[in-house]
């Protein structure tokens, strides 16, 4: 203590001081310890979360789009592989000087003004590291004079990647879809940041889009330092993508883009089949997009060229288009007579005319056929046999015979949307209409007309059916084994019928323009010809319209099936021709089968038969598809701003614009169903069946 | 030290003090000279420069005798008020809030608060006789004293620096013996006062920050941005730190205000827990060192003025800690001698000269 006393006071006010000093200090420690702590806490027991937190600040990934899975054939050829893309994008951090390189790269490209405009937006609403597409599949040309102006042009990042390329074009469109850019709403639903990435492509359509996850492979990821303000600091190690797994098809891409040719100018669709295993051999939906340039985003032109078109390119008629299947549900008939113990040799008498009730049913002969037994009626396509015979019989005894070779069902197959039509039958019309089913009803039935729905794949299952006695399921997935247990008939009925199928190309039936070209190799099959507008009486009397006048719309559906060889069924074949009326021989389904099957058998001869008939049709499918779209510019060229300004591509083919233009192709049939039931207006139903003898 | 080699003077300067402050200052300028991105410029330099300039300053002040700070702690109080009021008058609009006179150099009065407030209160205890301690005549002319600059600094409005005006003159109050109910008193009514004052006196940006020290992931890119970042640069740095320029939080601009106020995070995420640690130990040492000073001292002046000016170098930086290490809401105080900024370090600074100068007064009574 200090030296001289003070006053007590004084004393006591040290005292209190020194006290309250060493309280002081002693608080002044402890609350430096309580940081102390503090700190360790965070440093020590919440490193982790606290390292995690900066590393995740300090690295930004940015995604590389990874390599597609191929899509490739029976034989293992691509019908849907990877091209190396150039590409030039723009890291907008090391840009230097904006005005001066966006107009350099202008030049050098051939930029649209829209697209600089677009390139601007972009830049504006970038992050500094994010690349900025400036354009994609550039041609080598361009791409190497970016290249070689690269040093005044800071900031511009020529790349290589990858697109998506058909090397068989518009001949594989339905059956592979397409790809594109994922849409807002996928970004949004998923936040998978790759979906915004430059470059990367989602399947939109068809086999792209349901197998998605198989063909999608996994990014990689260009990791770089970047500051709180997005400025690139430093470019660390990058992670290679892992491409996406390669799917092998059933399909055979020869035969697929040959039948896609085959088909010429029509409307229409063929489906191929493996008779022993169901596997689909060639799935054609004519005319179609390219799906190269849909990849690529697609105009406005385009789309609406595509959109107009009463062809309905934008539709996989394969499994969406339904259709009376006429004449071609004869074999089938025969085989649910056989079954309910019709003889074989039993015969009908055909006059041409049939009166039933009130109504009068016609046969497509005018004079009629005489008498027929089964086979007979099937080779001529006698609409009165089966009018007689199904009358007798009652279609409740038909319709499962149907549905067990393939009509009214579903497949389990990859395509995102299946319309299976109907097999009608009196609990059907019960459940729909509420109304009982009538005889006129199970005649209209008997010839493929009235209610019956079906699509082309079942035309070919059915084929597929009747040739090889199992229940075959188509597959498009290579290496899908499938139970195809024998069909519930007997083989002796099916012998006959695949005979009476023999004689309708071969027997001087209706089909005989589907004679093969090689000798040794018979087809076996069915025409068909499925009527879309009512013959009135009037018309009948003064001679029934010829298809060649009528508008597009109107004409006759024309429908072939059939295996072959005809004695040990291989290969089955369904083609349906919207509309095609029977107007040009070469175009019409006897021959077209018969090219399609005989390319499996002698490929020379398939093609040089082609090669004969093409040239008259305008070239093929990709001239043809260039010359429309020239002619079609040509009558839209008021409008030339559109032609620049990109889509993101999003036409699904189930979008509402397909479905309305798969109805109207319908409705007109359905309007006829509708009219059917009604007395006498069916007394005016009938196959107009062309025979080719 | 060999005091026959040394002259007197130099010998008599407290210099384990002055090295350790020296010691703190010269880290300060390595971590500035990191967050620079490894360059002594713009910061670590005259930041240095300045630094030695204020030590000389600080030495020089130690010769001033105790009795001219008893004499002029009032007069100076009064004139940096007067000070205040010019700035709330005149004052340049700087930064959202008024703070500086522009007198061909920029003053802030406010930073001269901080310690002369302390001087003021100590000077008035000093005046007060012993027996009136005990009195509410002990009370109310400190609470004017505290109050009026107080409320003057809060309207400019610069949260951190009243507070610490506040403190400052508590703590003398605090040491020079009134009743302790008083104090228990009062931090009852701070308790209840606070919720009001923050939803009543604050303005916007300061009512935020508190609501946001409350809840700082409720808005991490927004004003709990700063406090976020600060403890993710603190805890990524671990026990040893990233190591000597390996910072990425600062360099990469993560970690706002890195130099200045939040200069301890960008520290603690290059040296660690161990770095923090030993600069927290010697601002402990420091401040000990001046309460100690206060403890020798033998005037009641001499005595509250040391431990006064000691607890005031101790509020920066606990104040300025706790902001870094989210335990308190960002207020704005720097931590003195490693921040960048003059006038923290300006006022630390005169604080140990004054302190200095009690030390020297108190060797000299011992000797005598």
């Amino acid at each position: 203590m200090k030296g001289t006393p003070r006053p007590v006071t004084e004393a006591m006010q040290s005292y209190t001081f020194s006290r309250r000093a060493w309280l002081l200090g002693t608080a002044q420690a402890g609350f430096g310890l309580v940081l102390a702590g503090r700190m360790g806490w965070i440093a020590v027991a919440q490193n982790r979360k606290y390292s995690d937190l900066s590393e995740s600040n300090r690295v930004n990934m940015t995604l590389m789009p990874p390599r597609r899975g191929w899509l490739i054939d029976r034989h293992g050829v691509p019908i849907a592989n990877n091209r190396t893309d150039f590409r030039v994008d723009i890291i907008p951090d090391r840009l230097v000087d904006q005005d001066r390189v966006l107009a350099s790269l202008q030049r050098l490209l051939a930029l649209p003004p829209e697209e600089v405009e677009r390139i601007r937006l972009d830049l504006k609403n970038a992050a500094g590291f994010q690349p900025v597409q400036v354009a994609e599949n550039v041609d080598w040309e361009h791409f190497a004079a970016v290249n070689v102006h690269l040093p005044e042009l800071p900031g511009v990042a020529p790349t290589r990647g990858f697109s998506r390329h058909y090397p068989a074009g518009a001949a594989v469109a339905h059956l592979t879809g397409y790809v594109g850019v994922p849409s807002a709403e996928q970004y949004q639903k998923s936040h998978n940041p790759l979906l915004v990435t430059p470059g990367f492509k989602i399947g939109k359509d068809g086999l792209e889009k349901t197998l998605e996850d198989r063909l999608r492979g996994t990014p990689g990821a260009k990791r770089v330092e970047v500051t709180a303000r997005g400025k690139l600091v430093a470019e660390l190690a990058t992670r290679p993508d892992v491409p996406g797994r390669t799917q092998k098809l059933t399909i055979d891409a020869g035969l697929q883009e040959y039948a896609a040719r085959r088909l010429g100018t029509n409307s229409g669709s063929a489906v191929v089949l493996d008779c022993r295993t169901g596997e689909m051999l060639a799935m054609v939906s004519m005319p179609a997009y390219d799906p190269n340039s849909f990849s690529d985003g697609i105009s406005h032109l385009e789309w609406n060229m595509l959109s107009d078109d009463d062809h309905v390119p934008l539709m996989n008629k394969v499994t969406q288009g339904l259709y009376p299947p006429g004449s071609t549900v004869k074999p089938m008939n025969g085989l649910a007579l056989l079954r309910a113990g019709v003889s074989p040799s039993e015969r009908v008498f055909c006059s041409g005319a049939l009166r039933v009730g009130t109504g009068v049913f016609h046969c497509h002969k005018r004079g009629g056929h005489g008498p027929l037994d089964l086979k007979h009626a099937i080779m001529q396509s006698c609409d009165i046999f089966f009018y007689e015979m199904v009358r007798r019989l009652g279609y409740d005894h038909v319709a499962p015979v149907a549905r067990a070779v393939g009509l009214g069902q579903k497949f389990d197959l990859p395509f995102a949307s299946q319309r299976y039509g109907t097999v009608p039958d009196s609990q059907w019309k019960r459940r729909k209409y509420h109304d009982d089913w009538t005889v006129a009803d199970s005649l209209n039935a008997s010839i493929g007309q009235g209610y019956v729905l079906a699509n082309p794949l079942q035309l070919a299952v059915m084929a597929s059916r009747i040739g090889s006695g199992r229940t075959l399921q188509p597959s498009i997935l290579a290496d899908q084994v499938r139970d195809s247990p024998p069909l519930p008939l007997q083989s002796e009925h099916l012998q006959t019928i695949r005979e009476a199928m023999w004689g309708v190309v071969n027997g001087g039936g209706t089909g005989g323009a589907a004679r093969m070209l090689t000798p040794d190799v018979a087809l076996a099959g069915k025409t068909g010809t499925a009527q879309v507008r009512r013959i009135t009486m009037t018309e009948r009397a003064s001679g029934v319209l010829k298809n060649g006048s009528l508008p597009f719309k109107l004409r006759d559906h024309a429908l072939f099936m059939g295996f072959a060889p005809a004695d040990n069924p291989r290969y089955a074949i369904g083609v349906v021709l919207e509309h095609n009326g029977h107007t040009v021989r070469n175009l019409d389904t006897p021959m077209i089968a018969r090219d399609i099957m005989t390319y499996l058998v002698d490929r020379d001869r398939a093609i040089a038969s082609l090669a004969e008939v093409e040239p008259t049709w305008g070239g093929d499918i990709a001239t043809r598809m260039a010359a429309s779209q020239a002619s079609y510019k040509a009558a839209q060229s008021p409008r030339p701003a559109a032609v620049a300004t990109k889509t993101d591509g999003v036409v699904p083919t189930d979008s509402a614009a397909v479905e309305a233009a798969t109805d109207l192709a319908n409705q007109t049939q359905a309007a006829l169903t509708g009219t059917s039931a009604a007395g006498d207006t069916v007394a005016e139903t009938g196959s107009t069946e062309r025979s080719d003898e | 030290m060999n005091r026959s080699l040394v002259p007197e003077p130099l010998a008599r300067l407290p210099w384990r003090m002055i090295l350790l402050v020296v010691a703190i200052a010269t880290f300060g300028q390595v971590v500035l000279y990191s967050a620079a991105g490894g360059s002594m410029q713009p910061w670590a330099m005259s930041q240095g420069v300045r630094f030695y300039m204020f030590v000389a300053a600080a030495i020089m002040l130690s010769y001033v005798p105790e009795r001219a700070w008893r004499q002029g702690a009032l007069p100076v109080y009064a004139v940096i008020v007067v000070l205040l009021i010019l700035v709330e008058l005149i004052g340049a609009v700087r930064g959202g809030s008024q703070r500086w006179l522009d007198m061909g150099i920029r003053l802030q009065p406010s930073e001269f608060m901080k310690p002369a407030i302390v001087l003021a209160c100590a000077r008035f205890y000093d005046l007060l006789p012993a027996g009136e301690t005990r009195k509410f005549s002990a009370i109310w002319p400190a609470a004017l004293l505290i109050g009026v600059p107080a409320l003057l600094i809060l309207k400019q409005p610069d949260l951190g620096t009243a507070l610490m005006v506040c403190a400052g003159g508590a703590t003398v109050v605090f040491l020079s013996g009134v009743p302790l109910r008083l104090f228990v008193g009062g931090a009852l009514a701070l308790a209840v006062a606070t919720p009001l004052a923050v939803n009543f006196l604050l303005h916007d940006y300061q009512r935020n920050r508190v609501l946001i020290f409350l809840d700082p992931e409720s808005d991490p890119l927004g004003t709990g941005y700063h406090i976020s970042q600060s403890k993710i640069a603190i805890g990524s740095g671990g026990i040893f730190g990233k190591g000597f320029l390996q910072g990425t939080q600062s360099h990469l601009d993560y970690l706002p205000e890195g130099h200045t106020d939040f200069v301890f995070a960008t520290m603690a995420e290059e040296w660690g827990l161990v770095g923090g640690c030993l600069l927290i130990l010697a601002f402990i040492l420091v401040i000990r060192w001046g309460i100690n000073v206060g403890q020798a001292a033998n005037t009641r002046f001499a005595r509250l003025t040391a431990a006064g000016l000691a607890t005031t170098i101790f509020f920066y930086v606990a104040i300025n800690l706790s902001m870094v290490m989210g335990i308190a809401p960002v207020v704005g105080i720097p931590l003195p001698l490693v921040s960048f900024g003059s006038s923290a370090q300006m006022t630390v600074m005169l604080c140990l000269g004054i302190l200095m100068s009690i030390d020297r007064q108190n060797r000299r009574t011992v000797r005598w």
